[in-house]
């Protein structure tokens, strides 16, 4: 049980695929102009991050060394092809908004990177787990970076006005450059949330 | 007319990187130095030229009027990666100075986000053939044009003071930032 907390929490801080490993960045900064763009961006993420581990995971042994790499993108397409049907049947206002970004989360490094590194070696249950870790990781940095985007550049939260009427939206940060700035502010405290977590542990295991 | 509009914005208003947030992965990565930058620039762009060719009479003669648009995603990842893989063999054995020079980029290019963009773009922007190669050139080109840039950028940040909390990837960040409102500028360019 311990073991499987360990491979859940290191995506969200310490092996946090956005923030560490610098990979699957386009999506998150493209998407959170609004929070509701970065909670559908994230969840499309984690479902396909967790089938394709979980299947590729599966058939692992199955799966000839050769091969891999083109096995590997038909599965995480497929489920890709999945999510971006149903967002444009039940979601289809916000499926407009995210335009080309849910169908590019096939080639959206994480996933590829994590199916590799972890889903091809390890068991079913660790890779589900696995993908769970790094999907919330995704979706908490997107959720973060959104909110304050939104609630600095328009003044709303989820649509609902936060902000005092007096407020004067910053429109810098729903543009383009206010997302670079917001993530890399996103990175930068990551960097000491780590430095944190990781100075605590080894005092820990000093002790 | 119309060509050189498309391309002017897909070089400079739609910058893919700076303004639609594709391509940040090599974007970062890769700039390390310019001419590292123009040479994964003109693998992207070669690369990006040939997937058009391929995708666009796929999808308008075989996908759509069989109704298999659905499969799409699918078809053009398949695409864009053998491809790439061919352009590899070819160039090894046929081309080995440009192949010793591009080399280590082509493997990357699979995953560059701009290239599949680029082939759904103009699927759904309803690009004719001409169109759609003029519009890939353009994007990639801009892709060059703004990993030089910040090359150029990152050179300067080596000696410059930098606070402690931005120091490593989030001033890399911060001077995109800077970068991308530079581009905001183009924005009227074309009416």
């Amino acid at each position: 049980m311990k073991r499987m907390w360990k491979i859940f929490v290191k995506g969200l801080v310490v092996e946090n695929p956005l923030l560490m490993l610098m990979i699957g960045l386009c999506s998150s900064v493209a998407v959170t102009s609004s929070v509701s763009n970065g909670i559908g961006m994230g969840l499309a993420m984690t479902f396909v991050i967790v089938f394709a581990e979980l299947v590729i995971s599966l058939f692992r042994k199955l799966i000839p060394n050769d091969a891999r790499i083109p096995i590997f993108i038909i599965v995480i397409a497929a489920f890709t092809t999945m999510v971006d049907l149903s967002m444009q049947a039940y979601f289809p206002a916000l499926s407009k908004s995210m335009g080309v970004f849910i169908p590019l989360i096939v080639v959206n490094c994480i996933i590829m990177g994590r199916v590799e590194a972890f889903a091809s070696k390890e068991k079913p249950l660790d890779a589900v787990v696995d993908a769970l870790g790094m999907g919330l990781g995704y979706t908490w940095v997107l959720i973060g970076i959104a909110a304050l985007r939104e609630l600095l550049g328009n003044g709303t939260l989820l649509g609902a006005r936060i902000m005092p009427e007096a407020f004067q939206p910053i429109l810098f940060f729903t543009l383009p450059p206010g997302g670079f700035m917001v993530f890399a502010l996103f990175i930068s405290l990551n960097l000491w949330l780590k430095k944190k977590i990781t100075n605590g542990a080894a005092v820990r295991e000093a002790a | 007319m119309n060509l050189a509009k498309i391309f002017l914005s897909a070089l400079l208003i739609d910058n893919i990187v700076l303004m639609r947030f594709l391509a940040l992965c090599p974007f970062i990565g890769m700039s390390i130095d310019v001419s590292k930058s123009v040479g994964m620039g003109l693998a992207v762009t070669f690369v990006t030229v040939i997937a058009t060719v391929v995708t666009w009479p796929l999808y308008n003669f075989v996908l759509l009027p069989l109704n298999l648009t659905f499969l799409k995603i699918l078809v053009f990842i398949l695409v864009i990666a053998s491809l790439v893989q061919l352009v590899e063999f070819f160039l090894k054995k046929n081309v080995p100075g440009l192949y010793a020079s591009m080399g280590i980029y082509l493997p990357l290019i699979t995953t560059n986000c701009a290239i599949l963009a680029v082939t759904f773009d103009n699927v759904s922007k309803g690009f004719n053939l001409i169109e759609s190669v003029v519009y890939a050139v353009g994007v990639a080109l801009g892709f060059m044009l703004s990993l030089v840039l910040l090359a150029g950028v990152r050179d300067r940040l080596k000696t410059a003071p930098i606070p402690k909390f931005l120091q490593g990837t989030p001033i890399l960040f911060a001077s995109t930032s800077l970068l991308a409102v530079a581009f905001m500028g183009f924005s009227g360019l074309i009416k």
